[in-house]
């Protein structure tokens, strides 16, 4: 058998691939905690446009998928603080048609945008200056959640104790849309625009049921997402598949494992509400 | 200016751009109808999980030579059946077991269509490819729409009762959960039809928009209704046609107009619109 | 025409987890009257309401409304229901009008379009609750009281004989209150059997002929006055219910006879006889008060 490590471009892969999904399995906590899976799905479908742009502009394709993606957020929550029509279908509305504009501007794009790379990621191929910038981008969103972790934490659990504290909530919440917008452009290299969201779910429901402290649900999510690279990487090597598509399905094969010798599977434990939540209602 | 007309009417000189536009027009209105309930009811994340969620089945479909919405029927069922396992089995929120479940059966139709790369279109599922629809597939998808159309206009007021208020929907008799099973199954069957007008990766789209645009101009479920199947039925038609000029990108062109009609509207909606109501 | 009835004979209800939540539950009521399901949260209220509106089958025992099965009477459109006001969508676009027409659907063909007699019922039901000329907002557009008249006017529509109130005046003044109580009694007056599932103690006694009482059973039922003792209460609100005795108060001292007031979730406000504030523990407070006012001056 041979060592699939022992080439250039896979040990490249792996070690990038490890960093943006210890990334991801950080971010991936506050995002499972706070319910925001359908903003990650959105935000990763939004970006297509801002890349097109920016390659028709000519400037960093990561800046302009970065750039569209908070516009979806943001645009979502001003639309539903706007009208009666409810969040997730808001949600709905406007990123399937940033979407949908993306690949309107890519039928009239004559060029190499490689949109198979966009959608389902390039993880073997990357370019050295792609790498820098996934390490580059990677590092501060990774240095900023750790370093802003308890805000997150409080303001997925109660908002309203988060304000009074003299929080700004409303900032904690726009520096979080801002880092989940940079790790889904960072996620996007490994797994593709459509499976990006599950780098951003599946690390964090695994912490979730392995542990209930916060520093500990953090490392265990990042562990779980580096293992799955580099598992995946394996096995898309070995059976000649798609590499993002595998390392998915490792982080789905590590959920499962997580869920079946979980210490707190119990389906009381869901329904119980915490005394505090009680005491604040 | 005969020359331009000419150009304009080129489309309606293949026999598959009017199968597209027939297509187009059914699913647009179909999925218009659709619309309105899952707007109200919240079901947009649902609709796209099933999307994606029937994207293995119908790569297993190919593999298999099966009619491929045969695999994507089998694919969300099984899907379903996760999402109800696992959000009974633990802790997890519910929109996090969506995620997971999804994105899991995604990534297992990407992993096969990677391994037999020649026997999986994966574009055209994830993508659509409806100038590539068969006499057969259209003659499929109009059952369908006849059927859906049929239950759907004979049952709305059923349907509107058991969405409003459940309880009351039982206490006078009316099968409530068959009819939200029902629903479920047309949303299914929309879904899957859909795929291969505007690809997996835009049926929510299809099956949200013209909804959320038709409850901003309306307070009467009737008319949300006519509306959102109107909406629906004429973006189909027109974004088709577009996508001549856009090199084929047909769900592209369709989901954009729905966009564009839907920003128009949440801009100046006579009595829902943020720039009237001031 | 027969009177209503509603019998509950011996229901069970265990829900697949295990968990008991009705034992033997047994009551019987007739038309004309409006009777209150008093039981804290928890109790089963909800399982045994759920149970008389069929939606859940009971692990044994029967529910029988004017002798038949739950659903023989529901296909007749004897049994209406008022929802609870967080249980709507009120941003659904639907009528006044739309929404007190869906009562006539056990009327209506398989298509349900409305004819000229569902017409005149929807607007003789929305006369009667002085909701016509509202009939064409938007549901969400109107008060508290007036969305529940419109609840109550879809029952009237339907020719319900069998109204069931879920909670009705949570979130509603006294004054919508007392109009609302009012329009109950006007059905009851035409034979109606109204079951009003209610926590709210204090009013029970205002608006309910009779009470059915219970706690993971039917620990009484009858005319209020019967059921409504302080043992009765005791045992259905078990330690949730605060006792106030005013042991060291002036309410008892007046005649020597001892006031007491039952209250499940809320402390009372209690004036004395001067018209003074009553509370219990006066150690010290009267001082202190006094002490603060001199403090700020005259």
């Amino acid at each position: 058998m041979i060592n699939p490590f022992q080439f250039d471009f896979m040990w490249h892969a792996a070690l990038t691939g490890s960093l943006i999904a210890g990334v991801c399995g950080v971010l991936s906590c506050f995002l499972v905690l706070r319910g925001w899976s359908l903003m990650g799905d959105a935000i990763s479908h939004a970006v297509l446009p801002g890349i097109v742009g920016a390659y028709w502009l000519g400037i960093p394709l990561s800046l302009g998928a970065f750039v569209s993606g908070l516009f979806c957020a943001v645009a979502s929550g001003f639309v539903k603080s706007t009208t009666r029509v409810k969040e997730d279908t808001v949600m709905g509305v406007i990123f399937t048609g940033l979407f949908a504009i993306g690949l309107v501007m890519i039928s009239k794009t004559p060029s190499d945008i490689h949109l198979d790379h966009i959608l389902y990621g390039n993880i073997l191929g990357l370019t050295r200056a792609q790498i820098i910038e996934s390490v580059a981008l990677g590092s501060i969103v990774l240095l900023l959640a750790i370093a802003k972790r308890k805000d997150f934490l409080l303001l997925g659990f109660d908002g309203a104790h988060a304000r009074v504290i003299g929080l700004s909530t409303r900032s904690s919440h726009f520096i979080m849309l801002t880092l989940l917008a940079l790790t889904i452009v960072t996620a996007m290299k490994a797994a593709g625009l459509i499976l990006a969201v599950a780098m951003m779910v599946m690390p964090g429901a695994t912490g979730r049921l392995l542990t209930k402290r916060l520093d500990a649900m953090l490392v265990t999510a990042a562990m779980s997402a580096v293992l799955a690279v580099w598992a995946g990487l394996a096995v898309a090597f070995y059976v000649d598949g798609a590499p993002g598509a595998c390392i998915v399905l490792m982080q789905a094969a590590i959920l499962f494992l997580a869920w079946f010798f979980s210490p707190t599977t119990s389906t009381s434990a869901a329904k119980t509400p915490s005394p505090h939540s009680v005491a604040m209602s | 200016m005969l020359a331009s007309l000419a150009t304009l009417l080129e489309p309606l000189h293949y026999d598959y751009m009017v199968r597209a536009l027939v297509a187009s027009l059914l699913v647009g209105a179909v999925g218009g109808f659709l619309s309105c309930f899952i707007t109200l009811r919240g079901w947009s994340l649902m609709g796209d999980a099933l999307s994606h969620a029937i994207v293995p089945g119908v790569a297993v479909a190919y593999l298999l030579n099966l009619p491929f919405s045969i695999g994507a029927f089998f694919s969300g069922l099984l899907a379903s059946g996760a999402m109800v396992l696992v959000k009974q089995r633990t802790k997890l929120r519910e929109d996090v077991v969506i995620g997971v479940v999804f994105t899991t059966f995604f990534a297992a139709g990407l992993l096969l269509a990677s391994l037999y790369p020649a026997r999986v279109d994966l574009k055209t599922i994830v993508l659509g490819n409806i100038l590539g629809i068969a006499p057969s597939d259209l003659w499929q998808l109009m059952a369908v729409s006849a059927v859906a159309l049929g239950f759907l206009f004979m049952k709305w007021r059923d349907l509107m009762l058991v969405t409003f208020d459940e309880r009351q929907a039982m206490a006078i008799g009316l099968p409530a959960r068959r009819l939200q099973f029902l629903l479920m199954i047309l949303l299914s069957a929309t879904a899957v039809a859909a795929l291969q007008t505007v690809g997996a990766l835009l049926v929510v789209g299809v099956l949200v928009t013209p909804g959320a645009t038709a409850y901003l101009l309306t307070d009467r479920f009737g008319k949300m209704i006519a509306i959102s199947t109107a909406i629906g039925g004429s973006t189909g038609v027109i974004g088709a046609y577009a996508s001549w000029f856009f090199n084929g990108a047909t769900g592209g062109c369709i989901v954009t107009l729905q966009t564009i009609a839907f920003v128009m509207v949440w801009l100046f909606a006579p009595k829902h619109g943020i720039l009237m109501r001031r | 025409m027969n009177r209503t009835s509603l019998e509950v004979k011996n229901v069970s209800v265990r829900y697949p987890g295990g968990h008991q939540a009705l034992r033997d539950a047994s009551f019987e009521l007739r038309g004309g009257t409006i009777a209150g399901l008093v039981g804290v949260n928890g109790s089963g209220k909800s399982t045994l309401f759920k149970a008389i509106m069929g939606f859940l089958k009971p692990t044994s025992g029967s529910v029988l409304i004017n002798g038949q099965p739950v659903t023989t009477a529901q296909k007749a459109g004897l049994v209406a229901y008022v929802p609870q006001a967080e249980e709507v969508d009120w941003d659904y676009p639907v009528s006044v009008w739309d929404v007190v027409m869906m009562g006539r659907y056990g009327h209506m063909n398989f298509l349900r379009i409305p004819r000229e007699a569902d017409k005149r019922a929807v607007e003789e039901a929305l006369n009667r609750v002085a909701m016509w000329d509202y009939r064409d907002r938007q549901i969400g557009e109107l008060s508290g009281g007036q969305k529940k008249r419109v609840f109550l006017a879809r029952a009237l529509a339907q020719g319900g004989q069998l109204i069931l109130l879920d909670e009705p005046f949570t979130g509603v003044d006294v004054k919508t209150e007392e109009s609302i109580i009012d329009l109950m009694r006007q059905l009851r007056d035409d034979g109606a059997l109204l079951l009003v599932s209610t926590h709210n103690l204090g009013s029970v006694p205002e608006f309910c002929d009779e009470v059915v009482l219970i706690n993971r059973t039917v620990l009484a039922y009858g005319a209020t006055e019967g059921v409504f003792t302080l043992e009765n209460l005791s045992e259905a609100f078990g330690g949730v219910l605060r006792h106030f005795h005013f042991e060291s108060s002036t309410v008892q001292s007046h005649d020597g006879r001892n006031v007491q007031l039952l209250t499940d979730d809320e402390r009372p406000l209690v004036f004395g006889k001067d018209g003074h504030l009553e509370y219990k523990d006066r150690s010290g407070r009267e001082e202190l008060v006094k002490k603060r006012a001199e403090e700020v001056g005259p």
